[in-house]
């Protein structure tokens, strides 16, 4: 699909808001996730507001495109961007991780309805994933699958076996995303498990594989309507990203994976996203 | 005359690929998943009828818990198939997050499970699984004694909405059941009655109970026995009359003793009806190789055991 200026402006827009949100809720709950819901913000602009085919004011709708946060802990992100779609009607942002409230600390489907998996234990999402692509071939349904994938939730076997079996079946209505942010819990992934050549595994398992900047919103799109024209292969975005992209002293720092900003960072947060 | 010998039926793996043929008719929406066991769990029958609607996911039993659970939330109903121990032991984190927690429309069907699928060794002997399938709030766990229990409680579960765990076994059976025997989900059956002491068993040992029944009452104990076909939800109700009317029971289970039927028992009847209690069980040990019923014998999960447990019961009777 072609995305005119007006159309980049306003994904632009949507992705302030995503990172606004990330720091806003964390900040208000004193934890949670922001460096890798940074870092996912542009994805989820362009999936939410130019990708996915979806319908707020009919969630249910069956041949609605599909999206499983696989890196469950990023969801103040996808929270943000449902809001900002129209979902979550009447739910305030700020309950995020709060008693009684429906944004739990990690993707709860049936707190919140809309979401099409739970998630928070690392390695999962893909395998869920397939099974809705399958379930869309049995029933002759258009709708595409997207799962968002960490590089360090990339350690996890599970992934590969997930991998291995959607390339070998040639779901083709099936897209990962690999959120690559370089950093993972307690250090940078080349210091944990290094992932490189990263591309090659993905291609070894028979999936069709692009490499962009994941901050470049006009590579994100071309990325994704290459990727939904493939046939006979699923197809992964191995997205080059910054943790924390967004906000300077959250760039790049290890620290800002699962720590919340404080009331004075978030002041200094919002601003700097605002002159952006 | 209650029976206390029964003629050898199919096991109940086979009931399992019978029901799913079955199914398979009446309800388009049932999908079957195995992870490179089919012969052995026989969903290969589900595959030659319905090929389409048949998934070999291979030796990779999370991610075939979690396209289950991407199926189920998609309209289907899914059943996926391994030995028990290899199912709840290597997905039990699928199970929990994708499955129970999310409480999504999977049916998990192991077979082979317990200590008599003999010479294979404890590395296949699934001794665990009915705990591991406690440990997950919201799926309801079925332990049939033979093949016309395994059968009705298969298209149970897949009739009921929400996640359900069905225990399989590789022996044959001892065909306890009449053909039309009706089985549900939270309920039990009373084999014969008694007002000496209780046996409450599951699985393969209901036939074993009922053996042991018939030789106390050889030493002159009226003993009742229950089918705890349904571990969860537990017919509660059932076991504490029976607990009430005959103030000793016994819980067998060819499981550990750790977590499985007889602690969800315990804990039913220590609110509801306190008596003393003995076990029948896999005693904090794995077992080893060796014929199905010589291993039974050897990690005394026969009769005469039962029927031991039973006599040290009734002794501690106040
Ligand atoms: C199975 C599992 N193990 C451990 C964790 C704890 N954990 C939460 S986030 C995280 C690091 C994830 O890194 P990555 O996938 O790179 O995410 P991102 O950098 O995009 O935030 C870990 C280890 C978990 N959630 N699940």
């Amino acid at each position: 699909m072609p995305c005119d200026s007006a159309k980049l402006e306003l994904l632009k827009d949507k992705a302030r808001a995503i990172r606004r949100w990330s720091c806003i809720m964390t900040a208000e709950a004193g934890s949670g996730h922001p460096g890798g819901s940074l870092s996912a913000a542009d994805l989820l602009a362009v999936l939410y507001f130019h990708v996915m085919r979806h319908d707020p004011a009919n969630p249910g709708w069956p041949d609605r495109d599909r999206f499983i946060l696989s890196k469950g802990h990023a969801c103040p992100a996808l929270y943000a961007a449902l809001y900002e779609a129209g979902y979550l009607k009447g739910v305030d942002l700020k309950t995020l991780r709060k008693l009684g409230s429906p944004l739990q600390g990690h993707p709860d489907k049936r707190k919140l309805p809309v979401l099409e998996a739970s998630t928070g234990s690392l390695g999962q999402g893909l395998s869920v994933g397939i099974g809705m692509a399958l379930a869309a071939k049995m029933d002759g349904r258009n709708y595409r699958t997207y799962v968002m994938l960490g590089d360090g939730e990339c350690d996890e076997g599970q992934v590969w076996e997930a991998a291995m079996w959607a390339g070998a079946k040639k779901l083709d209505n099936l897209a990962a995303i690999v959120d690559y942010n370089k950093i993972q819990l307690d250090d940078f992934v080349k210091a944990i498990v290094d992932l490189e050549p990263l591309e090659d595994k993905w291609r070894a398992f028979n999936w069709d594989v692009q490499s962009i900047d994941g901050h470049d919103m006009e590579k994100i799109i071309e990325a994704f309507d290459r990727a939904a024209a493939v046939r006979g292969k699923p197809q992964v975005i191995i997205a080059h990203t910054i943790k924390g992209k967004g906000v300077s002293f959250m760039e790049n720092k290890v620290k800002f994976h699962g720590v919340a900003p404080t009331k004075d960072e978030l002041t200094k947060a919002l601003a700097e996203l605002d002159r952006a | 005359m209650p029976k206390t010998e029964f003629p050898t039926g199919k096991a109940t793996r086979d009931a399992y690929g019978k029901a799913l043929l079955r199914l398979g008719k009446e309800m388009p929406e049932l999908v079957v998943l195995d992870a490179d066991l089919s012969k052995s769990t026989r969903t290969s029958k589900f595959q030659e009828a319905f090929p389409d609607r048949f998934f070999n996911i291979g030796i990779a039993e999370a991610n075939m818990a979690g396209i289950a659970a991407g199926l189920a939330s998609s309209g289907k109903v899914p059943f996926i198939s391994s030995f028990a121990c290899f199912l709840m032991n290597k997905a039990f984190d699928q199970l929990r997050m994708c499955v129970a927690y999310p409480n999504v429309n999977v049916k998990v069907a192991v077979t082979h499970a317990g200590i008599s699928i003999g010479e294979d060794g404890p590395s296949q002997q699934g001794i665990e699984d009915v705990a591991l399938a406690l440990a997950l709030p919201g799926f309801a766990v079925l332990v049939p004694a033979d093949e016309t229990a395994a059968e009705e409680l298969v298209v149970a579960a897949a009739k009921h909405v929400g996640p359900a765990f069905i225990r399989l076994g590789r022996a044959e059976a001892p065909k306890v059941y009449r053909e039309g025997e009706k089985f549900q989900i939270g309920g039990s059956k009373i084999l014969r009655d008694g007002t000496d002491a209780t046996i409450v068993a599951n699985g393969l040992l209901v036939a074993e109970a009922a053996k042991a029944a018939g030789i106390l009452e050889d030493e002159g104990l009226s003993v009742c026995v229950v089918d705890a076909y349904s571990v969860s939800p537990l017919d509660e109700t059932a076991l504490a009359a029976a607990a009430r009317k005959t103030g000793a029971v016994v819980v067998a289970e060819e499981h550990l003793l750790d977590g499985g039927l007889g602690s969800r028992v315990a804990m039913a009847l220590a609110r509801l009806c306190p008596v003393p209690m003995e076990f029948v069980g896999l005693d904090n040990t794995y077992a080893e190789s060796g014929g199905p019923q010589e291993l039974l014998e050897k990690y005394r999960l026969t009769a005469p055991w039962i029927a031991e447990a039973a006599r040290r019961a009734v002794s501690r009777k106040k």
